[in-house]
């Protein structure tokens, strides 16, 4: 379903994917992980054709992202690392807007939004606006928002960043029935190696911009000789702390958190 | 078209639920209105102008349409800093539809903002020079949008954080709406301040709406309806075609 062959991404002189290759077969749950920095959201930016590779090849479901950007564009659902959703609608409106922008004609729009809002428990919030909403209900929404134009994969960035254990948990259990009820592939990415033990089928590690390894988690296990994913991990990356400089988005971000601060 | 229809429905849905929003932007217009139409009026009087808040209405309805045309380009920043902006940029629809239905969105807002206006200026005393000039002073309320609404993306598209919304207030919004003549009559100027205000495209919008609104007695044009309409319509459609051309190169 995603093939990814000598993918390679620089910015200047930095480079922040080298010769990245793997494969995932379709209605598999692959997980990407990596330290921060290490080129996994960059990598998805690339897949989700928002970032042009410098060189390499990819291939979803068979298309080339950079020749059929809008075909490629209709297969795929995405979770971003940061919200996406607009605050000011209710959470209906939000998936009504998903649903015309993903051309699906009014009737399956209205019956499967229906659906995936009472899958993921929102069904009952459907018309109050999504500023109300707790970060664990933002987070669902945003996934029945990724599934509605029945999408063939749904990329997941950190959906569980900042999330309590109760959300969390049911936050993959969901994902893990839609995965298998409708057999979209999942790719995702997360900090909590415990969750990409229990929900992925296979997992790539990725640091420095270069795969590491990549197999199931047991295999990833014996292949180092340790008990926990968490463990693997650790031993492949390093134990180092990789300093992030913060961007101008982060900047924004906190600046936006100061102005919501005052006009309550 | 219906994604063009969907994100112009959004636009609206936004500014009806801001009902705080709403009341607060008419506050400064109605200051203008109010206090200079009514202060300054015996001046203009004696210096043989005739009414002061007859001439000051057009000018602070345009000032109205200007202000919430641009502020909805330069939403695009809200947009990005809330994420909203990734959810329509990786959609199966071309970046250009987007970008017209959001700027439709805007200037629908800032027409609806300006009708709020000018109904202010009826209830409080303002007469236009016939009931039929009201149609076409609308026609010129929704050229002044369109068109500042598509400067408000250009700047929305290039602009990475809300620092440079101050200097975007400062530097450019506040110095068209001074310049446009909204509050002094652009006849007889010198040379210099002549010469800056014939460049605001501003001007010839609120020229147009006087010209229109006040009867011919009291108001005699700067430019002349024709030309006002040309440059709108001229000055419009390179802004346009800039916006899209600066929304097409945005990335998240």
């Amino acid at each position: 379903m995603i093939r990814v062959q000598n993918l390679v991404k620089t910015f200047g002189s930095f480079t922040a994917v080298n010769d990245v290759s793997f494969e995932v077969a379709a209605g598999e749950i692959f997980a990407f992980l990596g330290p921060n920095g290490a080129g996994k959201t960059t990598t998805i930016k690339m897949l989700t054709t928002l970032l042009h590779p410098t060189s390499g090849s990819i291939e979803l479901d068979g298309l080339d992202p950079r020749k059929h950007q809008n075909q490629v564009r209709q297969r795929f659902g995405i979770v971003f690392q940061d919200p996406s959703l607009d605050g000011d609608l209710t959470a209906w409106e939000n998936m009504e807007i998903h649903g015309v922008l993903y051309h699906v004609p009014h009737k399956t729009r209205r019956q499967r939004s229906e659906e995936l809002l009472k899958l993921f428990e929102l069904w009952d919030r459907r018309n109050d606006q999504v500023k109300k909403f707790s970060g664990g209900m933002k987070r669902r929404l945003e996934i029945a928002r990724g599934f509605l134009h029945t999408p063939k994969i749904l990329f997941l960035d950190e959906p569980t960043l900042g999330l309590d254990p109760q959300s969390r948990n049911q936050l993959w259990s969901h994902v893990k029935r839609v995965n298998e009820a409708e057999k979209v592939t999942v790719m995702l990415t997360t900090h909590y190696m415990d969750e990409a033990d229990r929900v992925a089928h296979r997992v790539g590690i990725i640091d420095h911009g270069k795969l590491v390894t990549q197999g199931t988690p047991a295999e990833i296990k014996e292949q180092t000789g340790t008990a926990s994913l968490e463990d693997a991990f650790l031993k492949l990356t390093g134990s180092t702390i990789r300093d992030e400089s913060a961007g101008s988005a982060d900047q924004m971000r906190q600046f936006a958190k100061m102005w919501q601060q005052q006009r309550r | 078209m219906s994604a063009i229809y969907i994100l112009w429905l959004r636009e609206l849905k936004r500014y009806t639920r801001s009902r705080a929003q709403i009341i607060a932007s008419l506050g400064q217009p109605m200051l203008y209105l109010l206090v200079l139409g009514f202060g300054l009026n015996p001046v203009f009087k004696k210096a043989g102008y005739g009414s002061y808040f007859q001439f000051i209405a057009p000018g602070v309805i345009g000032m109205s349409v200007l202000f919430s045309s641009i502020f909805s380009g330069l939403g695009l920043l809200w947009d990005r800093q809330f994420g909203f902006l990734k959810e329509t940029l990786v959609a199966p629809v071309p970046r250009i539809e987007i970008m017209i239905g959001r700027t439709l969105g805007g200037c629908t807002v800032a027409v609806i903002q300006g009708l709020l206006v000018l109904t202010i200026c009826l209830i409080s005393g303002f007469r236009p020079a016939g009931w039929l000039a009201i149609p076409v002073a609308v026609g010129f309320m929704v050229l002044i949008a369109l068109l500042f609404a598509a400067l408000g993306v250009i700047f929305g598209s290039s602009l990475q954080d809300m620092q440079g919304f101050q200097l975007i207030m400062n530097f450019l919004v506040l110095p068209i709406y001074f310049l446009s003549g909204a509050m002094f009559p652009l006849t007889n100027q010198g040379k210099v301040l002549g010469f800056i205000t014939a460049l605001d495209p501003l001007s010839y919008g609120i020229d147009g709406m006087r010209s229109v609104l006040l009867s011919a007695a009291t108001f005699r044009p700067a430019f002349g309806i024709s030309i006002d309409l040309a440059v709108l319509i001229g000055v419009g459609c390179i802004l346009l075609v800039l916006g899209a051309w600066r929304f097409s190169k945005i990335e998240v």
